[in-house]
């Protein structure tokens, strides 16, 4: 088949890190070529370079045996370059017709065409099976329906090749299904396709080919149908991966117990209803849900940062209820938050900065008449990186440019120097690639040795099977009966997560 | 005195002062709104009106005629802005520091250049500004008549903005564009349009608005500069473009609602200033303009890239 896209030799680095080594691959027309590799591989910025986003120190880029203008977006588009990004580029505050319009007349016109552009879109909707009402504001729009948009956009520039960066990543099942029943017809309808993603699975049921990049250089290339699971699952991690084992466990006292928890929220929609739950030390206890049942509001009641209407908490025997998440922190209680970069780091402060914002009542590092000791927070951080497996440049360096599994290495790392004796694990590897999601569970199994109490919050059913000891379903705000990890039956959890039973 | 007080709402000079009052205040409203609606805080906003209302004001005491005012005023502003997109926006430094900046160096060069040109005048000369034209017809509908149909070609012009500000921000693509630039500047560079270019575009615009808002108080109500006479106008367009909403018609009743407070005040100090302190009514129209906000702004109308230095080619 004849090639549309052809990269030549790519290279970028950004300081000391290597993020593109060499890189040289092609697309054919009506393929869809998958990109394989873990967080940090240098996925996203193979695609920025091709975008244009970013400029390559070396390398070309043709396209239809053009070769593209380097660093210029718009040359991409004009040549028929769609790309998704994984973070949406849209602005929340406008309408769907408004994002989708901007850029695509010149500047100078005064007048925009709106009500051809309508038809359009409506038709482009239609088409490939993307509905979304033109005039709805994006900040009312679910995860799924932004990404429609993103799609729509570049299907409205006449895309030839799109490009869509982990696609998947905050999409329900049923938003993968619809989107993959829209890929499959751009590509009848003559579009390439370029899907990035670190899920195996995803990745074998759409692609056509799989191109595998690992620390920034391409290591392998497959076609999708000769392709084996765990052969690929080691070529992405380089090595074998060995899944962790439960071990027995040994029970200690309750470290934790909610009664009746009831939470409200402003409106006054119930969004905790009398949950009930215990933890014992030496216990991992799963919750399953399909997000968006609570299961955010749950793990702040647990770490204080949201009060209960009704119920009460106990954390080691103390009624906590009402209390600061400082108590909570002081009484052991570790928080893993859902959103690692909103609610859990500071981007723009360096890595030591994140390591020691919970020390503030460490008199080694927050010295007397408030002086900051800086060798002592030095060689916090370098402990906690080193024992997490964090991989750094620089302690100095801002958190955000660490990859989400770095990142949620160094959270989880900065919550064991405390020692805690219950953790609230809130998703906590979505998102994250096979190896620091291996890391994470080592890390949360080990803690289950040393007697703490674990609350596992995940919509993973896989990983709960794995870790937990009991499974309970949330579901619109409500628990469902506690069942052991050896009596589960995977149909039945699927159906209390539909919100049988409740 | 309450019923006299309630008098002024029905008396036509009342509201023509009130036209009069915020016609400086809607266009310098307008030009922040445009500004912010990019993204960016224009501070330097006090400091662009200072030197609009002397650039217009020397144009045609040196000779030059209204119109040819207008066009320097609106030149040097959107120079300024040029300016301030340098700083703020090329090389990506503090919004708030470039924009105070602004205003320090716009007012002092512009009060150093009005001595230079006059260093002996004690009383300022007047030039001959903008005449009150009576639109025919109009202008005799009693009440509304000399409330709205009396005022000069410059307030004429100076509400005529709004819908202008309107159309461009809701109809063309260069106002599209500018609100995706201050909601999201990544979805404008993933569509093609360079952020940076979008964002001085808005700066230059805005400014001149500005510096015309400032070329009002010399060229049409008071017809000549004096110094300090901007006096705190920028920073009360900067609280109405909140009051607003970001949204130009909104704007235009945040103006019109402060400056017939301060048209009120100042006749309820002739009224009332026997027993209450003056200082109280010169107050009032900050007080309410407080009051107005806490029920008009809402958060949600926020650009959401406000403040925030875009970087092309930067990890994310």
């Amino acid at each position: 088949m004849k090639a549309l896209l052809n990269v030549e030799n790519i290279s970028k680095s950004f300081g000391k890190l290597n993020a593109n080594k060499n890189i040289t691959f092609n697309v054919a027309t009506g393929e869809i070529l998958a990109i394989l590799g873990e967080n940090g591989a240098g996925k996203t910025t193979l695609m920025n370079i091709i975008f244009g986003h970013y400029l390559a120190d070396k390398g070309t880029i043709k396209f239809n045996n053009n070769e593209l203008k380097p660093g210029d977006p718009k040359a991409a588009i004009s040549a028929g370059i769609g790309m998704v990004h994984q973070h949406f580029t849209l602005a929340e505050n406008l309408t769907v017709l408004e994002n989708t319009l901007v850029g695509t007349q010149s500047l100078y016109h005064p007048n925009l065409t709106k009500r051809k552009s309508i038809d359009k879109l409506n038709y482009l909707a239609r088409e490939f099976g993307l509905e979304l009402d033109p005039k709805q504001l994006v900040r009312n729009l679910s995860v799924g329906e932004k990404q429609r948009i993103e799609i729509l956009k570049t299907l409205f520039s006449d895309c030839k090749l799109l490009i869509l960066d982990e696609p998947t990543a905050s999409l329900t099942p049923q938003e993968v299904t619809t989107l993959f029943t829209s890929i499959r017809k751009m590509v009848t309808n003559g579009v390439s396709v370029i899907i990035i993603s670190h899920k195996l699975n995803e990745i074998l049921e759409i692609s056509d080919r799989i191109v595998v990049l690992r620390s920034g250089a391409v290591v392998g290339e497959v076609k999708t149908k000769n392709a084996d699971k765990t052969q690929l699952g080691e070529m992405i991690v380089g090595h074998k991966i060995n899944r962790p084992n439960r071990g027995k466990n040994v029970i200690g006292e309750t470290k934790i117990k909610l009664c009746s928890i009831s939470v409200k929220s402003d409106n006054g929609t119930s969004i905790l209803d009398k949950v009930t739950l215990e933890a014992r030390g030496g216990e991992i206890i799963g919750i399953a849900g399909v997000a968006g049942n609570g299961q955010k509001v749950l793990a702040e009641t647990m770490s204080g940062h949201v009060t209960p209407a009704f119920g009460t908490i106990y954390i080691n025997g103390k009624n906590l209820t009402g209390k600061y998440p400082e108590d909570f922190m002081r009484s052991g209680v570790a928080y893993i938050p859902e959103d690692r970069n909103l609610d859990g780091t500071i981007g723009d402060m360096s890595i030591w900065e994140n390591v020691i914002l919970s020390e503030t009542k460490n008199t080694k590092i927050f010295q007397k008449n408030g002086i900051l000791n800086r060798i002592n927070s030095h060689n916090l951080a370098h402990a906690v990186c080193q024992n997490n497996d964090v991989r750094y440049q620089s302690i100095q360096q801002p958190a955000r440019l660490l990859s989400g599994g770095n990142i949620q290495k160094l959270l989880i790392g900065r919550w064991l120097i405390r020692k805690p004796n219950v953790i609230i694990a809130c998703q906590p590897s979505r998102g994250l690639d096979e190896g620091a999601i291996s890391t994470v569970h080592k890390t949360l199994l080990s803690e289950r040795k040393k007697s703490t109490a674990i609350i596992l919050i995940s919509e993973d059913l896989d990983e709960l099977l794995l870790l937990s000891d009991k499974i309970l379903v949330l579901y619109n705000g409500k628990l469902s009966e506690t069942i052991e990890n050896r009596n589960v039956n995977i149909n039945q959890l699927g159906l209390k997560m539909a919100g049988e039973g409740f | 005195m309450i019923l006299e007080l309630l008098e002024l709402l029905f008396n036509a000079g009342f509201w023509a002062a009130t036209i009069r009052i915020a016609c400086p205040l809607l266009m310098a409203t307008l030009g922040e709104l445009i500004c912010e609606r990019a993204g960016v805080l224009n501070l330097g906003i006090e400091g662009i009106m200072t030197i609009g209302a002397l650039v217009g004001w020397t144009t045609v005491y040196l000779g030059g005629d209204l119109s040819t005012g207008i066009l320097v005023a609106a030149l040097v502003g959107a120079s300024f802005g040029l300016l301030h997109a340098l700083f703020s926006v090329y090389l990506g430094a503090s919004q708030h520091v470039t924009g105070i900046g602004i205003t320090l160096f716009a007012s002092s060069i512009g009060y150093y250049s009005f001595r230079i040109l006059l260093p002996s005048s004690t009383t300022p000369p007047k030039i001959v500004a903008f005449q009150t034209i009576e639109i025919p017809v109009l202008s005799d509908i009693p009440f509304l008549g000399i409330a709205l149909f009396q005022h000069t070609t410059f307030t004429y012009f100076a509400f005529l903005m709004v819908p202008i500000v309107f159309w461009l921000m809701n109809k063309t693509p260069l106002g599209l564009a500018i609100k995706v630039a201050g909601e999201n500047p990544m979805a404008l560079e993933a569509q093609g349009l360079d952020v940076l270019f979008i964002r001085t575009i808005a700066l230059m615009i805005g400014s001149a608005l500005m510096a015309l808002g400032g070329a009002y108080l010399t060229m049409s109500a008071f017809d000549a500069f004096y110094f300090g006479m901007v006096n705190g106008r920028g920073w009360i367009a900067i609280a109405l473009v909140i009051f607003a909403s970001w949204q130009p018609f909104r704007a235009l009743l945040g103006a019109i609602l402060f400056a017939a407070f301060d048209a009120f005040q100042v006749r309820a100090q002739q009224l009332a200033g026997a027993f209450i302190a003056y200082q109280f009514f010169l107050m009032l129209p900050y007080i309410l303009s407080i009051v107005a906000m806490i029920f008009a702004a809402k958060s949600t109308h926020y650009p959401r890239a406000l403040l925030i230095p875009f970087r092309r080619g930067e990890r994310h």
